[in-house]
């Protein structure tokens, strides 16, 4: 049963402990515009958005998360660097029975600084791992830079990186593409008759015999694709040297310290993993001199791999052990691209955090003398 | 109160789902005047007819307002989040096949699976600046079929009547339909995807779990199943066998 007042009470206190820390507070309309959370999200947004339609604005959605409308805030004219904390309900179509919320509160802490940015992690990090200081919950890590680089270092054609970057977030799919990029998997007979074709005859010629071309996407779009897959089809496999360290960085899981020096070991086999060992050591120094002890961190490199699209370096959660279907207490990253994306040319180093105070309430509830 | 069952009130779909309960012994017949959508059941006891749209019966199933209802597997699976916790399959019945299909234009040789409508998407969205759409009127079929498959990069946009014009009319790149024969998407110049079958429908006896199962229904139930010969069966078994707890009938 929800305890709204609970709820809301402690939602006051995590929003003031953000706003002891330096934090600017800020406020996000309940009802955003449907087509910029589609577009960043993709349609799975739709499918746990509450979608609304307005007479004058279109299809709006109510407000899934706040981290788009305080980058948009931000990006408008926020002075840098800056903290952002903001509290409020949020809404999540549940399309599956069994209890969670389809209305929560969520607290939540915004970084945006161009300086330092393992700092700003530490910094974002600690702040929600001080809020939850008392209670039971358990960290993890993960740092998705670790993934994109070992990818963009692997020795392949360009649109091949380009695939498996995209994928970086469909484990399955990245899975299959990279079983076929690397040999171990032959393509579809569809796609191997199709290069057969290609092969005997100009793809314009094998459009026109298909049929009457309809729709948006142009005859010049698919003779491209085509002449790509023919391409892809003469690429050489992947390294298989090379495919057995990103599976091991993806596999990899222990104490940060340790993930560490096991990253540092794959940079020699994979150069381009270099710079982003360098930032993850940076980033466990940082956490070390704000208290957070390295050895004591879990790290799991494929963390975040399975949550919205956005982050793109450093991520992490907590979770409450012994909490079955709970969802994490709280979880966060670093998410720049994002920023570019909306920034339409400009962007800003950002990484942040939220927080349930329903999960953190219920957990201060039932711990001994734990309501402070 | 008597087990009510709801069957399509009207058309071909009630003509066959009549014949398909007369060839197991018991009668459905509309009564009254012609434009009345009142029944009656003969050769069960304790059963009552409910003629209703086919397109209502999944909704009146979720609110268990009837105890059985005979539908389209399709237009459940859609309708109802969590169907099997809601409803359960009794019967197949081996008519009103259509497959919800995706198809795309036939004219895009580079598209045959959707490994490759994925990648097309990348592309049309690195080209158009928006995702490339697929229209349907089975959002949460499609959507769900897609994220299973981490197909990214679409949207899929309603299409509630003719969604084989869409592709034409540019008002979507692809297509999610029923189809029965294929012949609406050749004629328009689209050809199905190797691996685009989301769900190969046919009517359906469904029970819904959610309605009153009290002493009388229960026992109107297992008169009815043994008149029809489907005694055996178990509720909830059959494609798509529902989560262990709501297994069987509903506790009273």
């Amino acid at each position: 049963m929800r305890d709204a007042a609970a709820e809301r009470a402690e939602a006051e206190r995590l929003f003031a402990a953000l706003l002891a820390l330096g934090a600017t507070p800020v406020e996000a309309d309940i009802l955003q515009p449907a087509e910029t959370l589609l577009d960043l999200y993709g349609e799975d947004i739709r499918g746990r958005a509450y979608v609304t339609a307005d007479p004058l604005r279109g299809e709006l959605m109510l407000r899934p998360d706040f981290t788009l409308p305080v980058v948009q805030m931000h990006m408008a004219g926020g002075a840098e660097p800056a903290r952002y904390a903001y509290m409020g309900p949020v809404f999540r179509k549940q399309e599956h029975r069994g209890g969670r919320p389809s209305e929560y509160l969520q607290v939540g802490f915004e970084l945006f600084a161009r300086a330092a940015p393992a700092e700003a992690d530490a910094e974002v990090f600690a702040a929600f791992a001080g809020m939850l200081a008392p209670l039971a919950v358990q960290p993890v890590t993960g740092d998705i830079g670790l993934l994109t680089a070992a990818v963009r270092g692997l020795t392949t054609t360009e649109p091949r990186r380009a695939a498996l970057l995209r994928h970086i977030w469909r484990p399955r799919r990245f899975r299959a593409l990279l079983d076929r990029f690397a040999g171990r998997v032959p393509p579809p007979p569809a796609r191997r008759a199709l290069v057969e074709a290609l092969a005997a005859a100009p793809a314009r010629a094998l459009i026109a015999a298909a049929g009457p071309l309809v729709g948006l996407r142009s005859e010049d779009e698919i003779a491209a694709r085509a002449a790509a897959l023919l391409e892809d089809a003469a690429a050489p496999p992947i390294p298989g040297a090379e495919v057995a360290t990103l599976e091991a960085l993806m596999a990899l899981a222990g104490p940060s310290d340790r993930a560490l020096d096991e990253v540092r070991r794959m940079a020699g086999r994979l150069p381009a993993l270099s710079p982003a060992a360098d930032r993850l050591a940076a980033r466990l120094a940082a956490l070390a001199r704000r208290g957070i002890d390295p050895a004591a961190l879990p790290f799991e490199a494929s963390h975040g791999r399975t949550t919205l699209e956005y982050y793109d370096g450093f991520v992490f959660a907590f979770t409450a052990p012994g909490r079955e279907g709970w969802p994490p207490v709280a979880s966060g990253g670093r998410y720049d691209a994002l920023t570019a994306v909306l920034g339409r040319g400009r962007s800003i180093p950002a990484v942040g955090g939220v927080i349930r105070p329903a999960l953190t309430a219920a957990l201060r509830g039932s711990q001994p003398g734990g309501a402070v | 109160m008597t087990l009510r069952l709801g069957v399509p009130s009207k058309g071909r779909l009630m003509e066959q789902t009549f014949a398909w309960f007369a060839a197991r012994g018991v009668q459905l017949r509309r009564s009254g005047a012609e434009r009345e959508y009142a029944g009656a059941v003969e050769g069960a006891e304790g059963v009552a007819l409910v003629l209703l749209s086919a397109g209502e019966i999944p909704r009146e199933l979720g609110a268990g307002r009837i105890h059985l209802g005979v539908t389209g597997s399709d237009l459940v699976r859609e309708t109802l989040p969590d169907w099997q916790a809601q409803a359960a399959e009794l019967a197949p019945m081996g008519f009103g096949h259509a497959d919800l299909v995706i198809a795309v234009p036939a004219a895009w040789i580079d598209v045959a699976t959707l490994e490759d409508l994925d990648a097309a998407a990348a592309a049309f969205r690195a080209v158009h600046g928006r995702r490339l759409r697929i229209a349907t009127k089975y959002h949460r079929l499609v959507r769900e079929f897609l994220r299973a498959r981490d197909i990214a990069d679409y949207q899929l946009v309603d299409s509630q009547g003719a969604t084989e014009g869409t592709v034409k009319n540019l008002t979507a790149e692809a297509v999610a339909d029923i189809t029965s024969t294929g012949e609406t998407l050749r004629a328009n110049h689209l050809r199905l995807l190797e691996d685009g079958l989301i769900h190969a429908s046919q009517a359906t006896l469904f029970l819904s779990r959610g309605a009153r199962w009290g002493g009388p229904e229960r026992a109107a139930l297992a008169g009815l199943l043994g008149r029809m010969g489907l005694a055996g069966m178990p509720p909830g078994q059959g494609d798509g066998a529902p989560p262990a707890d709501g297994a069987g009938l509903p506790a009273t």
